[in-house]
Order: structure tokens, then sequence, then C-alpha cells
């Protein structure tokens, strides 16, 4: 069995009389993305704060590649948590120096690199992060959300190989949650660091993570991934997750993942056995390289136009939509034949072409000076209801998939 | 078998609190100032002491030469109606001199620079604590009393005796203007007086009385605020403003003392 690379073991902390972490057990495994969900005022941060030594368990163990955090001589604790690093609830940004200054503090510190080694590594930083043009700002002089990308670079300065993320995305709007998540991911899987998040972003935060730890009353009541995490029979999956998820549902538009399968089961009771449906799987190609060139800002309302132009061309017709990976929307067509589907979807497939690759442009700001390429796939597959599971006819649709619309630079091929 | 019941003693139990409180205070603080003393000496220091050589030195230098100057006056006009009595003012520049350069330099000027200063650390210090910088810097590996406080202690051991002979210098000046310029005591007389009064021992003795007056306020001052987050029923920027003026008052309290200690020891 593999061994994690952080463990709690019943471990135990108190405030006064208050017991914040009742005989915690957690494992963390190397390289993947594990969000820790949980009501306010449940331990989060307090949790995650035991795992760079802030605070230390009134019983207990936190175990690092199998041994006591506590117990390491000061090479050993000095190698440890040189590899981790701490994003702050409210960024701890230094309000003394300059956002350059910031990140390129813990370089200077703790690095023997020159002068302009720093400089070209705060650079570049500031160049993934979109803050080019505030290098000379004081943390006072930006808006929330900027201040939040500064600590997060600060954060990923030194490439450490763990990330602990406090609530990321407070204060921030749907495009910026998504984008820092999205950014997140993406540093996840280039870099190849260990990702804790706490995050109450559900369900966008669990297109990025590998697992959930659910902490309630001062305990972990679930472990395991965000597919499993949703199916959980347990009062707190009602209480926190639905909540929160109804809200997403009037930001976003779109059906969540969750609220989707809802519908479908909805559909699924009403209508006669073997009434046939169509569902159709849109994947937006090359996702990533949109992040990587134009930002990851750009990248969530590129996605953002997207799914609403999917939603508002499908749902005309009579279908629903959702959002189904970080780069992927699914659709049902109820009552519907296969061959009527694919005409819809070569209606859909010109009009996109003609004019929704612009409007989509036009919205996510991309500037005629700046093309990059990209295309829209689309998939469908048919269906029963009772048939067949609808993950499986969404596989089906997904290897359906071809190239539905392109944006072209320079002359079209 | 009789039981004997545990009773606190009215007097005693509070006075014993007391004085546990005082030693475990006094112990964290000693501990505090010999861990950031011996951090001085690591690498990476070297910008640091300056940039607080400048924000606790060069910064303080007017206000420092400012209290010199009106001390000086004041001392020449006090002093010059006191030996006219006993008709001695041609000794006015000794007086003057060796007030300033035993006494009142070191003293004078570690209470200025602890109101400029002193309660900008504790509160600058103190801020950093309640919006979790400090914790920030902790998770760098950055360690805070590396960063915040042994800088600010060497920064204070070089600009104390330097503020404390611009205080003296300037006060020399000011006694000048009084009694010479404005009472009419002898120009030549007064400085003869100034070189033949004061020798290397009463220097030596005002430096030494400045860089124990620099220890003492940069380690309370940057004790308080670094503790801020344990200040009794406050919290956030109501205990930063209690740190700052405890860490004001503290220091004034010990400058005064130290003094006495110091003064005592030396002669």
């Amino acid at each position: 069995m593999e061994q994690p690379l952080i463990e709690f073991r019943g471990v135990t902390k108190r405030f006064n009389n208050h017991t914040v972490l009742d005989q915690v057990d957690l494992q963390i495994y190397e390289g993947e993305v594990a969000t820790i969900v949980g009501k306010s005022g449940s331990g989060k941060s307090v949790l995650l704060k035991h795992i760079v030594g802030l605070l230390q368990p009134d019983k207990g163990a936190i175990l690092f590649g199998g041994k006591s955090i506590y117990k390491m001589g000061k090479k050993e604790w000095n190698r440890y948590i040189s590899g981790v690093s701490y994003m702050f609830q409210n960024n701890a940004l230094f309000d003394s120096m300059t956002v350059f200054d910031n990140i390129a503090l813990p370089l200077r510190q703790t690095t023997n690199l020159d002068r302009k080694a720093i400089e070209e590594r705060v650079r570049l930083r500031l160049e993934q992060m979109e803050l080019g043009e505030v290098e000379k700002k004081y943390p006072s002089e930006l808006s929330g959300g900027m201040q939040k990308r500064v600590a997060l670079s600060r954060a990923l300065a030194t490439d450490p190989k763990i990330v602990l993320f406090d609530e990321p995305t407070t204060g921030q709007d749907m495009i910026r949650r998504n984008a820092i998540l999205s950014m997140i991911a993406d540093y996840q899987k280039r870099f190849g660091f260990t990702a804790i998040l706490i995050s109450h972003d559900v369900p966008d935060v669990f297109f990025i993570s590998s697992r959930i730890l659910a902490l309630s009353e001062g305990k972990i009541i679930f472990q395991g991934t965000p597919e499993e995490f949703e199916t959980l029979q347990h009062p707190f999956q009602h209480e926190f997750v639905q909540s929160l998820e109804e809200l997403q549902e009037h930001l976003t538009g779109i059906y969540s993942k969750r609220n989707f399968k809802v519908r479908y089961q909805k559909i699924l009771s009403r209508e006669r056995p073997q009434e046939s449906f169509v569902a159709g799987l849109f994947t937006l190609d090359n996702f990533e390289g949109i992040c990587k060139l134009l930002g990851h800002t750009t990248g969530q309302m590129v996605l953002e136009s997207l799914g609403r132009y999917i939603n508002k061309h499908f749902g005309a017709v009579g279908g629903f939509s959702a959002r189904q990976s970080r780069s992927e929307f699914s659709i049902i067509l109820p009552f519907s034949y296969l061959s009527e589907a694919e005409q819809i979807l070569r209606d859909f497939s010109m009009e996109l072409q003609e004019e929704g690759l612009r409007i989509i442009q036009t919205e996510a700001r991309i500037y005629r000076d700046i093309c990059f390429e990209f295309a829209i796939l689309a998939g469908l597959a048919g269906g029963e209801f009772g048939a067949k599971e609808i993950d499986r006819i969404m596989d089906d649709a997904r290897e359906n998939q071809r190239e539905v619309a392109r944006v072209y630079c320079g002359e079209r091929r | 078998m009789r039981s004997i019941e545990k009773k606190p003693l009215p007097l005693i139990s509070p006075l014993g609190r007391g004085a546990i409180r005082l030693l475990n205070h006094l112990g964290a603080l000693s501990i505090f100032l010999v861990k950031s003393f011996f951090m001085i000496f690591q690498p990476k220091q070297l910008p640091l002491i300056i940039e607080q050589v400048y924000s606790i030195g060069a910064r303080s230098a007017m206000i420092v030469a400012l209290v010199g100057l009106f001390t000086g006056m004041v001392l020449g006009l006090q002093l010059f109606y006191t030996l006219v009595k006993f008709g001695s003012a041609g000794v006015l520049g000794s007086a003057v001199a060796l007030s300033l350069v035993r006494e009142l330099g070191p003293v004078l000027t570690a209470i200025m620079v602890t109101a400029r200063a002193g309660s900008a650390m504790a509160a600058e210090i103190g801020s950093q604590r309640i919006s979790e910088q400090i914790d920030a810097l902790a998770t760098m590996r950055i360690d805070p009393l590396r960063y915040l406080v042994s800088p600010r202690i060497a920064a204070s051991m070089i600009s104390f005796p330097l503020l404390t002979a611009l205080f003296d210098i300037i006060g020399i000046i000011g006694g000048y203007i009084t009694g010479v310029m404005l009472l009419g005591v002898n120009s030549g007389a007064y400085f003869y007086r100034v070189r033949s009064s004061v020798e290397m021992e009463d220097i030596t003795s005002g430096f030494v009385k400045a860089v124990a007056f620099s220890v003492i306020v940069s380690t309370v001052c940057c004790f308080q605020g670094y503790f801020t987050h344990m200040q009794k029923d406050a919290y956030g920027a109501k205990a930063v403003g209690l740190s700052t003026t405890s860490a004001v008052v503290l220091s004034c309290v010990l400058i005064l003392v130290g003094d006495y200690v110091v003064t005592s020891l030396l002669l």
C-alpha cells in the first residue's frame, strides 16, 4: 500500500476548553490535490497550521514520509519545511513592501541565488499571474483578487513540494475563483507538487481535486474521491454541499454536475422506460494552452462564455446542460433521436463557427491583435432512459467527439 | 489520619503569583534577547541592519539634535545663575559638558529614541503579528527573530551611541548660545573648561550607558510587539495600541532604573 506523504494520527487540539480537532486521522498522498471541506469554524485552518508547525497538537502525531515532524532534528526539519509553502487566508502580505519585494522575499532570505536570478524568477511569476503592471505597487493599493494572486505567487516562488492553500478563493468573483482554481490545477500538474486546499467552492473545486476530506465537528468524516463524496450519505452532505451548489447554479447559469444528474433522474422517473434521449459532450480543446498563453482568467472567461452559448442553443430545443469537468460541458436532449440531434449539432456547429466563436472571444476580451488557435470538440451518443448509466453514455459521447468549430489564426486552412 | 486542607494564604498567594509571573516574563525576555543577539552574526543580516540604522538612527537625528540644543540652552541658563551665586560662572563649560556627557545625553537620547523609534518598533511588529505576517515568515523558513528583531537590536546598538554623541555636541553648543552669546561668559573660558574637565572616562561611561539603553529599548519594544497576540483582554488594533504604550512606558522606566544601576557600577 502506498505510504502517505503526510499523515495525521489521532491529532487532538484544544483551545481552552474547546476541542477543535478531535482524534483526527487523515492521509495525504504525494502528487495529489487534496481538498478539505467543512463549515466555517470547523478547524480547517487549524488543521493546516499543524502541517507547517505553526501549531502543535495536544495529542497525536503528524507524520511526514512516516516520520513524526516533531521528532525531526534541526536539519531534517529545515529540509522538510523548505519544501512546504503556505498561502494564508488573509494573504499575510508584507504591507510595507512592494509586490515585487513580497514575492522576492523568500528567495532573497532562504536561497543563495544572485540578484539577477531572483529578478528573473520573480518576473516570471508576475507574468504568469498577470501581475506585471503592479510590481511596484504596495498590497494596500491592490484589489482583493490581485492580493490573492500576489500571495499565490509568493507561495509558489520557491518551487515547493507541498503547497497549503487556506481558502485561496475567498472574496473572489466567479471568474476569478475558477481562474485561481484552474491556476492551482495547472501549476500542480506542471510542477508536480502536492496541493492541500481548503475551499468552499463546491462543486468547482471538485474538478481539480483528486481527493476530498470532509471535516465536521472536529473529525474527518470522509476521505475519498469527489465522485464518492457526491454519493456520501451523511447529514453533512445535505447541509453543506447542497446549499453551496444551489448558490453555484445561480452564479453560472448552468447546472452543476450534481443537479444535472438530479434533473436527469427526475425526467427518468417521469418518462416511460425505453424513451430515447441524446447526450452530448463538448470539450474546449487545448484549454490548458489558452490558460498558459492568455492567462487563467481569460481561460475561465472562454469557458464561461462557451458554457452559456451551449446552454442557450440547446436550451432553446428543450435540452439542459452542465459543466462536466474542467473543460467539458454535457447536454441532454430528452425525447430525441440521434439523427435529429446530429442535425441540431450541425446547425450549432455552423452558428458557432460563423458567429459564436467571435462572441466568445469578445466576451473573454481576447483582442484581435492576440490570436490563439483553439477548437471545440463535440460528440453525441443516444440512450434510453433506464437502459444505461448516464456516465457510460457520456463516455460513449466522448468517444464520438469530433471538431465542430475552430478559431484560426491567419489564413483559414 | 487527619487530612490537611490546603487553603490559599490571603497575602502570600497573590504575591507569589505575581513573582512567578514576573520571573516568567524576565526569563522570556532574556531568552528573546540572547537568541536575537546571536542572530545578528548570521548571514544576510547586514542590509537589514543598515536599513534599521537609517530608520532608528538617521531618522531620529533631527529630533535628538533639537532636544539636545534646548537641553543645553536650559542647562546654560540654569547653571549660569546658580554658578554666579558662588562667583564661579567661569566653570559653566565644565558644568554643562559633564552634565550632558555623563547623564543627560544618554538618558534623554534614549527616551527620545524610545518615543520615536521604539514605539514604531512595537507597533510595526505588533501589526505584523496580528496580520499573520510573522507566521508567514516562519512558514517561509525565515526566522522572525532573525529577520525582525536582531537587526533592530544591532541597529540600536550602533545608533544610540552616535545619537548620544550628537546630543552631547549640540547640547554643548546650546550651553554656549545661552552662556556665552546671551549671558556674556567668556567664549575661550567656556571651551577651555569643556576641554579640560571632560575626560575619556566620562565619554566612555556615557557610551556604556547608551549601549545599555539601546539593548533595553530595542529588546523591550520588540518583545512587546512580538507578543502582541498574548495581550490580556485585547485583540487586533487594540492589542497593538496596548503593546506600544506598554513598550514606551516600560522602556522609559527601565532606562531610569538602568541609569542608576550603570552609574553606581561605573563610579
